[in-house]
């Protein structure tokens, strides 16, 4: 998924620019501003999804329509409280939400927290590899495509950015399994771990989720190398679909910062080129770059769904799939409501960091 | 003593939409050590090009031929810029030869401190520590007139003001101690009194360091103020060269003298404003006026918990039917603000303002809007004061069309032709579009819209500023005429006190805000009491090398006093 | 009165036809610019011309299962008959991937139309008016964009069609769901530009006049602020179909009987790849490559050659120099601030996709 947003022109103040004496409280009003904003995010996503889902009907028929008599369905209903006016059960859910309470899923009748704790880690595994993947691939290249501007290997790297994105995940993934699983035969097809591997996680106390963790505790590394082995493709596809994405970024941010003056200052002071790319106009070019990252996330989540089907891997996406496919609508509201958390966090998070870089803000 | 730079037969030819322009047109011209040389045209004569050929930044568009010889300091070592390997190119830049820059803002790096951005120039040509070399930082930052360099030397450039920039700016330029500095415009974008300093700071440049300087600009106050010799350029070619004082008092070429005489003097205008005087009706002093300001007091209101900030505070002021009122100040003066308001863009926070009778503080759109077909506000920025997408007569119509007095820009056509005749326009030029027309002209047909529906009060926002030198001579001559004949009063807006003096009745000077000083041009200019009018108009720099000399000498003493 | 010489320029007006659009920036262009606008162009267009004729272009039927000499039988390699082999369900690969880029047009149109007037008329009047209804609006479209589209997609799904869906359910559900998303992209794009030409001197010079603020909207804001429309276009349209492929693939795409759709058939082929069968996934995923390349391609050229700093020039010396418009103008002060943090409530962002958009 990508935004579309647009940087602003605030002129530079007049021909003699004041002296800055705003106090560091700039950046606190700053983040309080952002981290206030944190709350209108959610409840808009989080009621948007509820009254979306809701006017398919109660989500006790919709699971169990068929399958039980009317009279058991009505107890059913009414035990759950879906026959109260649907206001009264808005302010209820919100409130749940904002006390972590997501309910109890109707087809395996386990609190919806704990799927999302079981099934968010192998999610966020998976996104950490392929964020790894995208910072090692796409920043770096941005960067050469940005010294090599309009050249050779800046019109390659622009294409490899474009078929990035233009490769849908599951497609990429598919094709990852054919050559590397299948062909060539060297990598697993799909899962997280072979099911030997995965017994033995299971025996550590307190298993965190998080395989390679939990594999590093064993102190096997027969099982380590397992669990890496089959998060390589995953890790790739998901990881190359958002490396073109930061690739381009870096390469337009670096770019237009190359085009200032203060670049061009430095230049005239002797600074080698490759030193003006890699410090002079980076640096300036993180902010604009970092905020964006934040909004990646979004884009990865979309992504893991897609990915964790091709790869069955059993995060929150492929459970999100399968949850769908029972028509248990209270585990699908409580994943998209832990994703409209974690979309928002994370925006928040990066603004901070943001804010950080920019020293601007700071004094 | 060899020369510093020697530049040979230079042609620039640069690829653009329109074709291939040709910049630089067999340039050759060489600088002693130590010596000030100016390099003087306006936008387009190719004096930019030459002074970043020099540095060997010319953009990749851009094919250069010729030679240019870059001597070192001491005179030991020469290289041909143009001949030269990007390596040794890269190793001349700072060492042999460095660059200061028009616009201080842009030309440091807003994430990196000014320490660290002094640092990499140092340790691009030798090893250095990074104690040797915020050392040396230090020192140059003091020696630039940088109050307190141990700890500025950590700030970011947005904790400076624009003139301490420009000084940080002249500091890197200077710390490998090069034998030549190019500067381009380097106090175009400052205010008249911080640019009086800047200058004396080159001056110490070139009398301390040793260092020549190769000056790049349109101002000849300026060019009178810091230099020894002088090079005329006009669309890419040298038309003149002379010794500073050779070059104000006999100007030998047609466009040199074409040049000097439009430069605008304090002083020129005083016979023209008496005689506008003795020849008004005796009763035009009790006349209803058309503005009246007591008081004014305007402030924007601050953001989440910051105080407001106060841009006009407390100014009264008059203008007459039929006067023209120049009102002076440096950035941050307010008087865009007030013209703003009187023009109903900018809210009246306190005090009154009556124009035309209605009062602004408090006004009511639907009110005020008769009024508006008597007001005519021509800005400042030539660049986007037409929506690009509609002609030129689309856009003069506008105001026909807004009052009713024409139902579309068609039927108004005769009208508009009338206008820009009026502003010396030919009529096939309300078929062009803005972009077509060069900024001189798009003053002009911004004037045309503005006295589309014959107003009584005119209202101009720096309208010259932005033009060149011998274009703003012709616009603001077009102004005098134009009001002379259709009699409006006029608020002149201007940074520049010689440019007011041409064309105003009286002249008020603001400064932060408040009003100054207030009188005829005589008054004001001749005999100024408020002691920010001496320093400001001692700060200006005059096209004239000798006077300037004791200008000087006079501003020394009141920054000493005051 | 002086007479001035009037410094005519006398450039001629160019022949209309290279002044419209996409042809004015294919003659400007050269090199590698020019290559991918000419590139994307021509993949554009051939989806296109695809999709207008399928029926000619496809040997058999989206749902066709037998042929003259019988059924086709599933998963055969690709041979005579079937140019690009039959999928699991026995259908020809080669016609679903033809008549699938119909099916790819339709959203894509379809999400455009829903989104690009909805989005631009608010980004115009909050970006114009400003106030409590300009802040309010961009925090709801912050939040909204920043979520995953095909989360929201799925959602859509269920809501409209209970899932399974025919072809007027699939990709309402797709389109709806892009629409949604990109409504806030559009209304950003067009809000930031309408506030940054609310203080051009042309508007302030109709709001002088006392114009109205329809008049100005319209006749002046408007009309500035849609000139880097045509790239989120392209996007929008790249997405909608990622989305609806999106979509049939994890399940929730369009019957066969109602249609061809690349990402179902992606999904029938997910066991396939296991057997090494390669022909049911490797076409319908290249169609989707190729048609989202050619349209960012198209997209991103547009985006380059839009700003004259990304523009490259041909170098000089290879075509006869033309008359010099005098350029009076000195060179403004006063640069872009890159930052703009302390900006509005929403801190506008460089695209995600790494275009940066002009403004």
């Amino acid at each position: 998924m990508t935004t579309v947003a647009v940087k602003p022109s605030v002129p530079v103040g007049g021909r003699v620019s004041k002296k800055k004496t705003s106090p560091g409280g700039g950046i606190g009003r700053y983040l309080l501003i952002r981290f206030l904003l944190i709350f209108p995010t959610i409840f808009i996503l989080v009621s948007m999804v509820f009254w979306l889902m809701r006017t398919t009907g109660d989500p006790i028929t919709a699971a169990l329509g068929g399958k039980l008599p009317p009279e058991q369905l009505a107890e059913r209903i009414q035990a759950a409280g879906y026959d109260r006016p649907i206001i009264v059960q808005y302010f209820e859910y919100l409130g749940q939400v904002f006390t972590g309470n997501f309910g109890t899923t109707i087809s395996t009748n386990r609190p919806v927290s704990e799927v999302l704790l079981t099934y968010g880690s192998a999610t966020a595994e998976l996104v950490f590899y392929a964020l790894i993947v995208a910072f090692v691939i796409g920043i770096p290249l941005g960067m050469v495509a940005a010294y090599w501007r309009d050249k050779a290997p800046d019109a390659f790297l622009r294409v490899f950015a474009i078929l990035c994105y233009a490769t849908p995940v599951f497609f990429a993934g598919l094709l990852l399994k054919l050559v590397f699983a299948v062909w060539l035969n060297v990598l697993p097809v799909a899962g997280r771990s072979t099911t030997g591997s995965e017994l033995q996680l299971q025996l550590l106390p307190n298993p965190t989720g998080i395989y390679t963790i939990d594999a590093l505790r064993t102190g096997d590394p027969a099982v380590l190398g397992d669990v890496l082995a089959h998060a390589v493709l995953p890790g790739v596809a998901l990881g190359l679909l958002t490396a073109g994405v930061f690739l381009r970024l870096v390469r337009t941010n670096v770019i237009g910062t190359l085009g200032t003056d203060y670049v061009d200052a430095a230049r005239s002071r002797g600074v080698n080129e490759f030193r003006l790319v890699s410090k002079h106009a980076y640096r300036p070019a993180l902010i604009p770059i970092i905020t964006v990252i934040g909004l990646q996330i979004a884009l990865l989540l979309g992504g893991a769904v897609l990915t964790e089907t091709t790869f069955e891997w059993q995060g929150l996406g492929f459970m999100l799939i399968e949850f769908i496919k029972a028509r248990d609508f209270v585990a699908v509201q409580g994943i998209v409501a832990l994703l409209a958390v974690i979309v928002a966090l994370s925006n928040f998070i990066v603004d901070i960091i943001a804010a950080l870089i920019d020293p601007r803000v700071r004094y | 003593m060899t020369d510093v730079v020697r530049i040979d037969n230079l042609n620039v030819t640069f690829a653009t939409d329109g074709g291939a322009v040709k910049a630089v047109d067999g340039v050759s011209l060489r600088v002693a050590p130590g010596e000030v040389l100016a390099i003087v045209g306006e936008s387009g004569s190719g004096k930019t090009v030459t002074a970043k050929t020099i540095l060997g930044l010319l953009p990749e568009t851009a094919i250069a031929r010729g030679a240019v010889i870059l001597s070192s300091k001491d005179g030991s070592n020469s290289n041909d810029v143009l001949a030269v390997s990007k390596q040794k190119l890269r190793q001349l830049r700072g060492t042999d030869v460095s660059m200061v820059f028009q616009e201080p803002s842009t030309a440091l790096n807003p994430v990196f401190t000014v320490g660290w951005q002094i640092a990499e120039g140092i340790r691009s040509h030798g090893e250095f520590t990074r104690k040797q070399a915020r050392a040396k930082a230090i020192e140059i930052l003091g020696r630039v007139g940088i109050p307190d360099p141990e700890s500025r030397v950590d700030y970011y450039p947005h904790q400076f003001s624009g003139g301490q920039k420009q000084r940080v700016v002249i500091a890197m330029a200077l710390v490998l101690d090069p034998g030549l500095i190019v500067a381009d415009e380097p106090t175009t974008a400052l205010d008249v009194t911080v640019q009086a300093e800047i200058l004396d700071l080159l001056r110490r440049c070139r009398d301390e360091f040793g260092t020549a300087i190769v000056l790049i600009t349109h101002n000849m106050g300026v060019v009178a103020d810091l230099a020894d010799r002088v090079v005329v350029m006009y669309e890419g070619k040298i038309v003149e060269e002379a010794l500073a004082q050779e070059l104000f008092s006999n100007p030998q070429h047609d466009y040199t003298k074409r040049l000097l005489g439009s430069v605008p003097h304090v002083g020129h205008g005083t016979t023209r404003a008496s005689a506008r005087l003795a020849a008004r009706e005796p009763d035009w002093v009790d006349q209803a006026p058309v503005v009246v300001a007591d008081h004014l007091e305007i402030q924007y209101p601050g953001r989440l918990g910051k105080p407001g900030f106060t841009a006009v505070d407390g100014v009264s002021f008059v203008i007459r039917s039929g006067e023209v009122l120049g009102l002076v100040g440096e950035s941050g003066s307010g008087k865009t603000t007030i013209g703003r308001a009187m023009g109903g863009l900018t809210r009246v926070t306190g005090g009154s303002l009556t124009v035309h009778g209605h009062e602004m503080n408090g006004f009511k759109e639907r009110a005020f809007k008769k009024v508006r077909s008597d007001i005519g506000f021509v800005f400042q920025d030539p660049a986007s004061s037409f929506n690009p997408l509609l002609t030129i007569a689309e856009c003069v119509a506008e105001p026909l069309v807004v009052h009713g007095r024409a139902a579309n820009p068609r039927a108004a056509r005769k009208r508009v032709n009338e206008l820009l005749e009026a502003v010396q326009l030919p009529r096939t030029f309300g078929d062009r579009y803005p972009h077509e027309l060069s900024g001189g002209q798009r003053q002009r047909a911004s004037l045309a819209r503005a006295l589309a529906l014959e107003p009584s009060l005119l209202i101009a926002d720096e309208p010259t500023s932005a033009l060149d030198v011998s274009v703003q001579a012709k616009v603001l001559e077009l102004f005098a005429e134009i009001q002379a004949e259709f009699g409006f009063a006029a608020l002149f807006i201007s940074h520049d006190l010689a440019v007011v003096d041409i064309l105003a009745d009286r002249i008020a000077v603001l400064y932060k805000g408040k009003l100054v000083e207030e009188g005829t041009g005589a008054e004001v200019l001749g005999a100024p009491k408020d002691p920010y009018t001496q320093r400001l108009l001692a700060s200006l720099p005059v096209p004239d090398p000798a006077a300037q000399a004791l200008r000087r000498g006079e501003l020394l003493l009141l920054r000493a006093a005051g | 009165m002086t007479t001035l010489t009037t410094e005519a320029t006398n450039v001629p007006k160019a022949p209309l036809w290279t002044r419209l659009p996409v042809v004015h920036q294919l003659r400007q262009s050269i090199g590698l610019q020019r290559g991918m606008l000419v590139v994307g162009l021509i993949i554009t267009g051939v989806f296109i011309l695809t999709a207008i004729f399928a029926p000619l272009l496809a040997p058999y039927g989206y749902s066709q299962l037998r042929g003259d000499n019988g059924l086709f039988g599933a998963q055969q390699a690709p041979s005579g008959e079937h140019l690009l082999g039959t999928t699991v369900g026995g259908y020809d690969v080669l016609s679903r991937v033809i008549w699938g880029s119909q099916t790819a047009i339709t959203v894509m149109v379809v999400a455009v139309l829903l989104s690009i007037f909805a989005g631009v008329a608010l980004g115009l009047v909050s970006g114009y008016f400003g106030g409590w209804l300009d802040r309010v609006l961009v925090v709801i479209c912050d939040a909204v964009y920043a979520f995953p589209a095909l989360l929201l997609a799925i959602v859509m799904g269920i809501v409209i069609s209970g899932g399974r869906s025919d072809l007027f359910g699939g990709i309402l559900a797709a389109a709806i769901s892009i629409t949604v998303v990109f409504i806030p992209q559009y209304f950003r794009v067009i809000r930031a530009e309408t506030v940054r030409i609310k203080a051009e001197a042309y508007v302030e010079s109709a709001r002088v006049l006392g114009a109205s603020n329809g008049r100005i909207m319209f006749r002046h804001v408007l009309r500035n602020a849609t000139r880097t429309l045509p790239l989120i276009f392209t996007l929008n349209a790249s997405e909608a179909l990622l989305t609806l492929a999106g979509l049939g693939f994890i399940g929730f795409g369009i019957e066969p009987s109602s249609a061809a759709e690349w990402g179902y058939d992606l999904n029938k082929s997910l066991s396939d790849v296991s057997s090494g069968i390669w022909w049911t996934s490797l076409f319908p995923g290249l169609a989707i490559v190729l048609v989202v390349l050619g349209i960012t391609l198209v997209g991103e050229s547009l985006n380059d050659l839009a700003d004259p700093r990304l523009r490259s020039r041909r170098a000089p010396g290879k075509t006869a120099v033309a008359p010099i418009t005098p350029a009076e103008i000195r060179d403004p002060a006063g640069r872009i601030d890159p930052s703009g943090i302390y900006g509005s409530l929403s801190t506008p962002r460089v695209r995600s996709d790494g275009l940066e958009s002009t403004s």
